[in-house]
């Protein structure tokens, strides 16, 4: 599948869309980035006049593109895929947080695919920023599957 | 016998993926994994890859399909471990 495609499929839109761009994506894993716009909700609240990318959302950054891009492209390449009725969850979380990121930073995600079985994708997860630092890391689980399969 | 080393096997194999309201003494048979032992469709993938390992046998989609209840997948085991042994 297309990496345009697959932005296509993401079931976010902005002030909760976590992905700009995908630069490579194969059945292992995906790299992505997605540059973070000072006018962002959150960063008036997160901090009180010290605006910071809270942790949850770096998570949700590594898990749009680590777990949602590249469930969507395994599906895409199982036998009769149909993506028109997309559902994720987000099952299970564990991550280690090292840099802050500011308003109007860019970061990069990669993620390596621990497993995909029966619709569950985990995987590992590491995101950069622009000077190649480690910002956090972690383990990363959701579930993603076509809704009109039934279960 | 073997089916009842096997069930306690599966019973040992669920067990961490209870709620904490659910003690292992609460899963018989006929439980149903999502609606009786509130274990999420997420942790019942867990359960299915350690149930695989401990097994040393693979499921497929329509083995996770059928597999709602304990007894579902002692079936699926029997089946599975004794087209093996053959």
């Amino acid at each position: 599948m297309e990496i345009n495609k697959i932005l296509e499929k993401l079931p976010y839109s902005k002030q909760f869309l976590f992905v700009d761009s995908l630069s490579n994506i194969d059945e292992n894993g995906v790299t992505g980035s997605f540059h973070f716009c000072e006018d962002l909700e959150f960063y008036k609240g997160h901090f009180k006049q010290f605006p910071v990318t809270p942790g949850v959302i770096l998570t949700e950054c590594c898990a749009q593109i680590g777990l949602v891009c590249l469930g969507i492209f395994l599906l895409s390449e199982e036998p009769d895929s149909n993506l028109d009725n997309l559902t994720v969850a987000f099952s299970g979380s564990e991550m280690e947080f090292y840099l802050p990121v500011y308003p109007g930073e860019t970061v990069f995600v990669h993620s390596e695919k621990d497993y995909f079985r029966f619709n569950k994708l985990k995987c590992k997860v590491k995101m950069y920023n622009t000077s190649k630092e480690l910002v956090c890391k972690g383990e990363l689980a959701g579930m993603i599957k076509n809704s009109a399969n039934g279960r | 016998m073997k089916e009842e080393k096997y069930y306690q096997q599966l019973k040992g194999i669920v067990k961490p993926y209870l709620p904490e309201d659910i003690s292992v003494d609460d899963i018989s048979p006929d439980s149903h994994f999502i609606n009786e032992l509130n274990i999420n469709s997420a942790n019942l993938v867990d359960i299915v890859l350690d149930v695989e390992d401990a097994f040393e046998i693979t499921l497929e989609n329509d083995d996770m399909d059928e597999m709602q209840t304990v007894n579902d997948a002692m079936a699926i085991i029997n089946k599975k471990r004794s087209s093996k042994e053959q």
